[in-house]
């Protein structure tokens, strides 16, 4: 959350040069599948919260959904798997636009495992999820100098518990802007 | 920027007050028909009171090995000081196959002066009571350390009775975590006797620390260590502490381990893009690639001949356990037995193969003997892992969570004994046991 909210002042500032109210919806347990899907949502709210005092123009309006799209940072992944899902497309292309018009901005993509299976294949996974994001954004017209990927496998999950709810949190990687 | 930085600091200086974390034993299982054996109180002919009960370690000892049952003190009829001493009647009656009487005398007092402590003569006796004879006595000339004397003991003892040699003075190395009340987690590489006893603390960090392993003689250790954000591999003298970066290239740098002729490292680069296992001549730091394939290549462990290595990947759409020649690069796979097999390592006599073995969901330490079809699980718990083979060959510690804590486990490798080593503080994991250090 920590990092969700430095991010989302320096791509305020960047971007619309304001700062940004904190857009800090995290998956629930029963709908990490969504996550992408629910940020936009609240997104949306957020827009329309701002539209009730003042008229904006589209390219405002085009801004504050890019932005609130730049403010979500993880992404989530499956069991043993390293696939970007399409809900996080959105998302994503959103990082992608923003980098490569800003050529100076540089993120770090890191990537994470649940504790299930051994640690040293964890960091393995960690990687390859961390990479399978780099190349989205590669493909999208980000330039490889502005990426670096680490993995952390599952030395630093972000739920504690031992059930699934925890799990799907911890399998994912964390887009941080540098 | 500065001040949490600041704060960082003062919480290190807060925890490196605390006790290291140490380790208490809790038998959860208990051997397979093991065997009865006395261990009488040491007779000290000096004067006030030992900092250790000598007979109480080896027993404790004997028990832990799952073999042999130890008699409860309060049972005994009588606390012979010598063989001369001894009615076999007295011990036959209770059901004891095997009894061990000693005495300590003092060698030389503590002194202020040279601040040298105190040291002790210890001498030993081992009794076959339906025999109704001694086997064997002992000496120790002059020791200071009466715990280490204790377990020296205890490994002659076992190698007497079992033709197996002891390892009660080997130690255990694992990565202790403490949570602190900010959240911010406190990580520690640690070794202790193999009874979970005097922890020393080797490194500290607010960083993960993962995957130590031993050099083959025990004196140097190695490590991955991400302080700095990125992973690095270390080696570090466990004497003087001093260490040094092994490795620190782009992406992963994991998984050592040292040949067993202590002259390389095998180690998991993914420098090229991918995790591939690699060798490195520790003399002139000098990388071979030993395998190529665009799948997961990880955790590589070294047979004790130095001529392969059996490692995890998924080249097979699912992780097993492979084996590679160490000069020829040729890759056989090994595991079949389910779609998760990881982190192997085989027995000191090359027959068995020791892992983590994923069955219903839960993840199991197994071993499977490679010359016949042979399959067990070690373990019942759920999220068991690091499993590491004791220098002799007939324990194995491991990784689990025993009430929501990360905890470590030993298991005899026939599956007869069981316990649990829960930390007095936070958790503990990736133990690794070390090599015979004697």
């Amino acid at each position: 959350m920590k990092k969700m909210t430095s991010n989302a002042k320096f791509l305020a500032a960047l971007v619309l040069g304001a700062t940004l109210a904190g857009c800090q919806s995290q998956p629930t347990e029963e709908a990490v599948d969504t996550a992408a899907a629910e940020v936009i949502e609240s997104g949306t709210h957020e827009v329309s919260g701002m539209t009730d005092s003042a008229v904006k123009s589209q390219e405002e309006l085009a801004a504050e959904a890019a932005q609130a799209l730049l403010a979500m940072t993880v992404f989530y992944f499956d069991f043993d798997q390293a696939i970007v899902k399409t809900d996080a497309y959105d998302v994503l292309q959103a990082h992608a636009t923003f980098l490569s018009t800003n050529p100076a901005a540089a993120i770090r993509l890191e990537g994470h495992a649940d504790e299930r299976g051994t640690r040293e294949y964890n960091i393995a996974l960690g990687e390859r999820r961390a990479k399978a994001v780099e190349k989205f954004l590669l493909v999208n017209g980000v330039s490889a100098d502005q990426i670096e990927t680490v993995s952390y496998g599952e030395e630093r999950p972000v739920e504690g518990g031992h059930d699934e709810g925890s799990w799907a949190k911890n399998r994912r990687v964390e887009l941080v802007y540098k | 920027m500065y001040l949490p930085k600041m704060m960082m600091a003062l919480f290190l200086m807060q925890v490196s007050v605390f006790a290291q974390a140490q380790l208490r034993i809790e038998i959860t299982q208990g051997g397979d028909d093991p065997t009865p054996i006395a261990i009488v109180p040491f007779n000290w002919s000096g004067a006030g009171l030992l900092k250790e009960d000598v007979a109480n370690v080896v027993a404790a000892d004997m028990g832990r090995s799952g073999q042999f049952r130890p008699l409860e003190r309060a049972d005994m009829l009588s606390q012979p000081r010598s063989s001369k001493e001894v009615f076999y009647r007295d011990w036959r009656v209770l059901g004891v196959d095997y009894l061990v009487v000693g005495r300590i005398d003092s060698v030389n007092l503590a002194s202020v002066q040279t601040s040298s402590p105190a040291s002790y003569g210890l001498s030993y006796e081992l009794m076959d009571v339906r025999a109704q004879k001694p086997i064997a006595s002992w000496k120790i000339a002059e020791v200071k350390d009466l715990r280490a004397a204790a377990h020296h003991i205890s490994d002659t003892i076992y190698q007497k009775l079992t033709g197996l040699r002891g390892i009660f003075s080997t130690k255990l190395m694992y990565v202790s975590v403490v949570q602190q009340g900010s959240g911010e987690k406190v990580y520690k590489l640690e070794v202790a006797d193999a009874d979970g006893q005097r922890p020393r603390t080797l490194l500290e960090s607010s960083e993960p620390i993962m995957s130590p392993v031993w050099s083959p003689d025990g004196k140097r250790v190695a490590y991955v260590s991400f302080a700095g954000g990125r992973p690095a591999i270390y080696i570090q003298n466990r004497f003087t502490g001093k260490r040094i970066k092994l490795t620190g290239f782009p992406g992963i740098n994991g998984a050592p381990d040292w040949s067993p002729d202590g002259q390389k490292m095998a180690m998991v680069l993914s420098k090229d893009g991918n995790p591939e296992i690699y060798i490195m001549d520790m003399k002139t730091r000098a990388l071979r690639r030993l395998t190529h394939h665009y799948a997961i290549d990880t955790e590589p462990r070294w047979t004790k001949d130095g001529a392969a290595l059996v490692f995890t990947s998924n080249r097979g759409g699912s992780p097993q356990i492979y084996k590679v020649d160490a000069l020829s690069g040729r890759v056989v796979r090994l595991t079949f037995r389910g779609s998760y097999n990881a982190r192997a390592q085989t027995s000191p006599d090359g027959h068995d193969l020791v892992m983590v073995h994923r069955e219903n969901g839960q993840f199991h330490i197994s071993v499977q003997n490679l010359q016949r079809d042979l399959f067990a699980n070690l373990t019942k718990t759920s999220l068991d892992e690091s499993p590491s083979i004791s220098p002799n060959g007939s324990m194995v510690i491991y990784a689990t969570q025993h009430k929501n804590m990360g905890v470590l486990g030993a298991v005899a490798i026939n599956g007869s004994i069981k316990y649990l080593l829960p930390a007095r503080h936070g958790e503990v994991r990736e133990p690794v046991w070390s090599p015979y250090l004697n």
